[in-house]
């Protein structure tokens, strides 16, 4: 009798199925045989054998991406650039987006919104080639500057230790527009009432911001910070490869989780270890983003992914 | 009292503003500047933001070898293009069928595509799949199909046609319209500004891709532009051998510093000329995934 509806519904959605048949395809193929492809962390990988046919080494591709401390770093260093982008990438962004929805006019507005966004719609490969310009030793402006000024210059790309700066500051330049667009979007969504009622109250504009302006952007700031979060384990493989590419030189501060796997997997052929890097990555992913659902859950019922 | 606060915040907003755009354009100025400076001046005095000995060189060397470079063009157009098609193809169609709350299994199909952005297989696995078992290193097709469909636009695209009317699709079927044919003359059309938005955002990640080129591809002729743009930026050797080999005079003098930015900007340029045009299909888009989120 089950099967007989099953039949039935089949047939009553056969082109909504058909239509959806390219996607399925696409997402078993692409997304869910590469899950099953897991079992690779757990095999001693080599060429001849394939996934299938290679030999089990048990955990031992594990024990070799912890025990050779590569591990704690990348994961280290993913996590701590994600939250030192959250937390400046957010701010700025409200900052600029508050600023842009106080000050000036129409023209004034859209001009400033357009140079915000510019950084938006280049790619990596060009932010890195700007970065070479200003930051090379021999030509970049930066030690130019310095030059001019009777300074010493620095040796950028020698020094780990300026990168986390270097880093965060890229990141907040390229994604400042996107950002700003959405605060804006959360901003003109507010009631005007409220202004207008704080406005007879006697509030001024500083009071205004913090007393109706911010508390009505939380539910926005707090469902993107919580998103970003279920993602602080998943580096930005563009940024950091155009930025740091192959120089071991920066690897201690700049090296990611996404960066490490790239490179054993292409650069150093260790296949075993890159899976579970990658495996490793997936489930820390995984349990955090979990994790942050429940909580936005229990923040908005509405608002949780599912 | 209430006059001052407003000009001293007016101040600081106008000042902030201001100076955040010019971060944001000054790197631009800064790469065509160099790319018009004598390589010589470059050399002595590193990239500046005005050119003090103005040079058109790098660009007479870059438009006099183009091969390469207009290789590396027809290939990303073609990528761009075949990819925003196809993309846009799958995303509405799928779209389309989630979005009909008559669809029984819609729910079903829609975690089916969702948990993948939950937990994937990571990197080797994938990679694995890619170029050992569908053979698809150095093709055409794998600079399309890992970007092809992506689980952010068909819940846009969903939310979006889940605001046109039912009343419509049922009148149609009591015209006896099938499935399909609603999706491709009454779905599509009254779609447009999702369709727009969405074709823009894929437009832009192919325009701008190098991942996969920098995954499957290691035959030049297949090299898009950014990809192409990344090599050379890191291999001057590499570029100099290209230039000759597309036939330039072996020589030393080639002005590769100039010649690096010349490179980018001749590679940003089509962005940098859309932009004001398409700029707002951006924004638009932005808050219609905003608002249904």
């Amino acid at each position: 009798m089950k099967g007989h509806t099953l039949w039935k519904d089949m047939k009553n959605y056969r082109v909504l199925l058909l239509m959806l048949a390219p996607a399925v395809a696409f997402f078993f193929l692409f997304a869910y045989i590469p899950m099953a492809g897991i079992i690779i962390a757990f095999k001693n990988y080599d060429y001849a054998g394939g996934v299938f046919g290679s030999a089990w080494n048990g955990l031992n591709n594990f024990r070799f991406f912890f025990e050779s401390g590569d591990a704690w770093r990348v994961t280290r260093n993913t996590a701590l650039y994600n939250i030192a982008f959250i937390v400046v990438n957010n701010s700025l962004q409200i900052f600029a987006a508050i600023m842009l929805f106080e000050v000036g006019g129409k023209w004034f507005r859209k001009i400033m919104q357009s140079a915000l966004f510019l950084p938006y719609f280049i790619s990596w490969v060009v932010v890195g080639a700007i970065a070479y310009n200003l930051l090379n030793y021999d030509i970049g402006t930066v030690n130019a500057l310095l030059r001019g000024f009777g300074l010493q210059p620095i040796d950028i790309y020698n020094t780990p230790s300026y990168w986390p700066y270097i880093l965060v500051i890229v990141s907040a330049w390229k994604s400042l527009g996107y950002g700003t667009v959405m605060y804006l979007a959360a901003i003109s969504g507010i009631d005007t009432e409220m202004y207008e009622a704080a406005e007879i109250d006697g509030a001024n504009i500083f009071q205004r911001i913090m007393k109706v302006t911010i508390p009505n952007l939380y539910p926005t700031i707090i469902i993107l910070v919580l998103l970003a979060v279920g993602n602080i384990f998943r580096g930005d493989f563009g940024m950091f490869y155009n930025m740091i590419g192959n120089n071991g030189l920066l690897f201690s501060t700049t090296d990611v989780i996404d960066t490490f796997v790239f490179r054993s997997l292409i650069t150093s052929n260790d296949i075993g270890m890159s899976a579970a890097a990658g495996v490793f990555q997936s489930v820390l992913g995984f349990a955090t983003i979990l994790t942050v659902n429940y909580a936005v859950r229990r923040y908005d019922k509405d608002r949780a992914l599912f | 009292m209430k006059q001052l606060d407003r000009k001293i915040f007016s101040g600081i907003g106008y000042v902030s503003l201001i100076m955040l755009a010019i971060l944001c354009i000054i790197p631009f100025v800064l790469v065509v500047s160099s790319s018009l400076t004598e390589e010589t001046k470059i050399v002595t005095d590193g990239y500046q933001f005005i050119p003090t000995a103005f040079s058109v060189e790098a660009y007479i060397i870059l438009f006099k070898y183009p091969k390469e470079m207009i290789n590396a063009y027809l290939v990303t157009i073609g990528v761009t293009v075949a990819g925003t098609l196809l993309g846009l193809f799958l995303t509405s169609m799928t779209a389309y069928a989630l979005s009909r709350r008559d669809f029984k299994w819609r729910n079903k199909f829609s975690f089916f595509f969702f948990f993948t952005t939950l937990f994937n297989g990571g990197l080797v696995p994938w990679y694995l799949l890619m170029v050992n078992y569908l053979q698809l290193k150095d093709t055409f097709a794998a600079l399309i199909v890992p970007m092809m469909l992506n689980v952010f636009y068909i819940i846009v695209m969903k939310s979006f046609m889940s605001g046109i009317p039912e009343a419509i699709v049922e009148s149609a079927k009591i015209d006896g319209a099938g499935d399909f044919k609603i999706y491709t003359s009454l779905i599509l059309p009254l779609s447009k500004p999702a369709l727009a938005t969405i074709g823009l955002f894929l437009a832009l990640a192919y325009w701008n891709d190098w991942y996969n080129a920098l995954l499957f591809v290691s035959n030049e002729k297949l090299m898009p532009l950014q990809y192409y743009l990344y090599k050379m930026l890191g291999n001057m050797e590499g570029m100099r051998k290209a230039m000759m080999g597309a036939g330039a005079v072996v020589t030393t003098s080639i002005p590769t510093e100039s010649l690096k930015m010349a490179m980018t900007v001749v590679a940003t340029g089509p962005i940098l000329l859309a932009y004001p045009f398409v700029q707002k299909y951006f924004v638009q888009g932005m808050t219609i995934g905003a608002v249904k989120g």
